[in-house]
């Protein structure tokens, strides 16, 4: 069986929960998680949405400028930003919400808890079955799309379409650590889902109206330093950075560009405070639950 | 190998303000049935999950095999443990024996055992279709089903028999036995006590988060010292000859129904009525009624005057 020596350990010294950590179960439950989602068609349903719309902004995303067809990457990959930001942390936290609360609710949650499976396990086999579920719905739906593109563009931009699919996979999986998040503190599935979405709500729409309003109220004298780490408190700030600054073609077409400095803008950088984002509310979620 | 598989000690729990349970101690020996009894509240559910793990007690400490139920020693035990929630629910989507394969995978039991189980639950033929399609005697045969995989050496069963029709319920308590045979340890916890009281080695009686008693149904019986019932069915003239005896069974009280006289003695005096009711002329049946579980749950949890009612004798 294995089992992480060090944490083992760590289970041994504390007197409390068990704190050791047995892959196979957190594999058992992560596959169920994700079959799941298989059998009862999300996967495909995702799938074909991303795959529609996509289709549907490379083909008419310039359509208001009298162009109709696939223009060039860069704008493509641009529109399908704006597409991704409002679709995937919906998409994320609709699939998380009820993982725990869920089980809770149903009675199901002590039949499980009374198996050889830590909450710690079954926390992160949930996680992981529902976010190899919403990447795989991320990639085929995109990939598929970027197959389709691939025979009109080159290998470089082939390469940023890729980038741009594994940012919008690291999203959704910030969104979704979130969602079980919300999922560990919920006492009942309304709250959950209310709190779902009042949280899509505030971090794709109103986070950036409530830091610009500031600024502009305040003639940038309050919180115009703070203002690009700001940005980095909302995960989909972070996607959005992520994208526009590989981009030269598009970055002088969004304002934030020109506030948030070259230096934060580093891939590797913005990468990591998204892995923030899905380790930190994870650990909060075990922190509560357990 | 320790005489007792768990142990309790001095174990308290308490929600906010509510004290489900109060202070706690039991041994339960390994190869018994054992169940746990008491009014809605009293605390059996909260020590049933305490012992399962499930819920950390605030005070106390509760042992099984030995072990304390946390850290990593505590898993191993739990692949030796089966627990039957009350009201259990799966995900109705997955098959029974999809059920079976992913509790079993989870427990570290041989998914080979989970079609015999099945079968044994009588569940062969819907092992295949969703759960959903279970009526609710099905999905308890598959609670129960779940609850033996790994070969566990003990049973946790909450409430087992709901749903379950007549001839379910007497296959359920044979098999119970059987499993006592095997020295698998059963604690049952179940508002039906006509249906368990022939069925367990020993009882615990719960009120308001403590154990009033613990023990077999006899002891508790002979503690509690509750008045035995004969059943005496009599010729036409033996009516007034049946007074005149229980004249010299001070304590006694009788009520007849047609042709069967009802006598409530003490248990001390069973042995003497019982010689004299045999010589008695014109009786033609005699049967003693021990105290039923459900009167000695009584007779240590008097259910709570209505509102008004003076104290008192009842």
């Amino acid at each position: 069986m294995a089992m992480c020596p060090l944490l083992a350990q760590w289970g041994n010294l504390r007197d409390g929960a068990d704190m050791s950590l047995e892959l196979k179960q957190i594999g058992v439950i992560a596959q169920k998680e994700f079959w799941d989602r298989i059998r009862n068609r999300w996967v495909v349903a995702v799938t074909a949405i991303f795959i529609f719309f996509a289709l549907v902004i490379a083909y008419f995303g310039a359509s208001q400028q009298g162009v109709v067809g696939f223009s060039s990457i860069e704008l493509t990959i641009a529109s399908l930003v704006s597409l991704a930001i409002y679709l995937v942390p919906l998409i994320a936290l609709i699939l998380g919400y009820d993982a725990i609360v869920g089980e809770r609710e149903r009675g199901s949650l002590d039949l499980i808890l009374a198996l050889p499976v830590t909450r710690l396990e079954l926390l992160l086999g949930k996680y992981i079955g529902l976010s190899a579920a919403l990447t795989f719905s991320t990639v085929a739906g995109f990939g598929l799309v970027g197959l389709f593109l691939s025979y009109q563009i080159n290998l470089e931009s082939l390469t940023r379409y890729a980038g741009f699919m594994f940012s919008t996979v690291l999203m959704g999986m910030a969104f979704l650590s979130l969602s079980l998040l919300i999922s560990v503190f919920a006492n009942n599935k309304t709250i959950a889902s209310g709190t779902a979405i009042a949280l899509w709500f505030f971090y794709v729409l109103i986070y950036d109206l409530i830091l610009l309003g500031i600024l502009v109220v305040t003639e940038g004298q309050l919180g115009g330093d703070l203002f690009p780490y700001l940005l980095l408190l909302n995960p989909a700030d972070i996607f959005r950075i992520l994208n526009i600054f590989s981009l030269e073609q598009v970055k002088t077409l969004y304002g934030l560009a020109t506030v948030f400095p070259e230096a934060l803008a580093n891939p590797w950088l913005l990468s990591t405070a998204m892995l923030f984002w899905v380790v930190a509310p994870l650990g909060l979620a075990y922190w509560k639950f357990k | 190998m320790e005489k007792n598989i768990i142990e309790v000690s001095h174990v308290a729990k308490r929600y906010g303000e509510i004290a489900a349970v109060e202070d706690a101690n039991l041994s339960i020996r390994r190869g018994e049935i054992f169940s746990l009894i008491g009014h809605n509240g009293a605390g059996k559910s909260t020590l049933f999950k305490m012992m399962l793990g499930l819920l950390q007690p605030d005070r106390g400490s509760i042992r099984i095999r030995g072990k304390k139920i946390a850290g990593s020693e505590f898993r191993q035990i739990r692949r030796h443990i089966g627990y039957l929630p009350e009201n259990v629910v799966f995900y109705d989507h997955l098959s029974g024996l999809e059920t079976l394969r992913f509790l079993g995978a989870l427990k570290g039991a041989d998914l080979n055992e989970c079609m015999p189980l099945l079968r044994q639950a009588g569940l062969e033929r819907a092992a295949h279709r969703p759960v959903r399609g279970y009526s609710k005697g099905m999905r308890q045969r598959l609670g129960f089903a779940q609850a033996l995989l790994g070969d566990p050496e003990l049973l946790f069963l909450d409430e087992p028999t709901t749903g379950l029709d007549p001839a379910g319920i007497r296959e359920f308590y044979s098999f119970l036995q059987q499993l006592r045979e095997r020295n698998v340890t059963i604690i049952l916890s179940s508002h039906n006590l006509a249906q368990i009281q022939d069925h367990v080695d020993r009882i615990a009686l719960m009120k308001l988060g403590n154990i009033v008693t613990t023990g077999s149904v006899q002891q508790l019986r002979e503690q509690l010292d509750l008045p035995l019932e004969f059943q005496v069915t009599l010729q036409s003239e033996g009516k007034s000859r049946l007074r005149d005896t229980l004249s010299t069974f001070p304590d006694s009280e009788v009520r007849f129904s047609n042709a069967t006289a009802h006598i409530r003695c003490n248990r001390k005096q069973k042995m003497a009525l019982l010689t004299t009711l045999t010589s008695l002329p014109g009786v033609d049946d005699i049967t003693i009624q021990e105290p039923s579980l459900e009167d000695l749950f009584l007779g240590y949890v008097p259910p709570p005057r209505p509102v008004g009612q003076p104290p008192g004798r009842c």
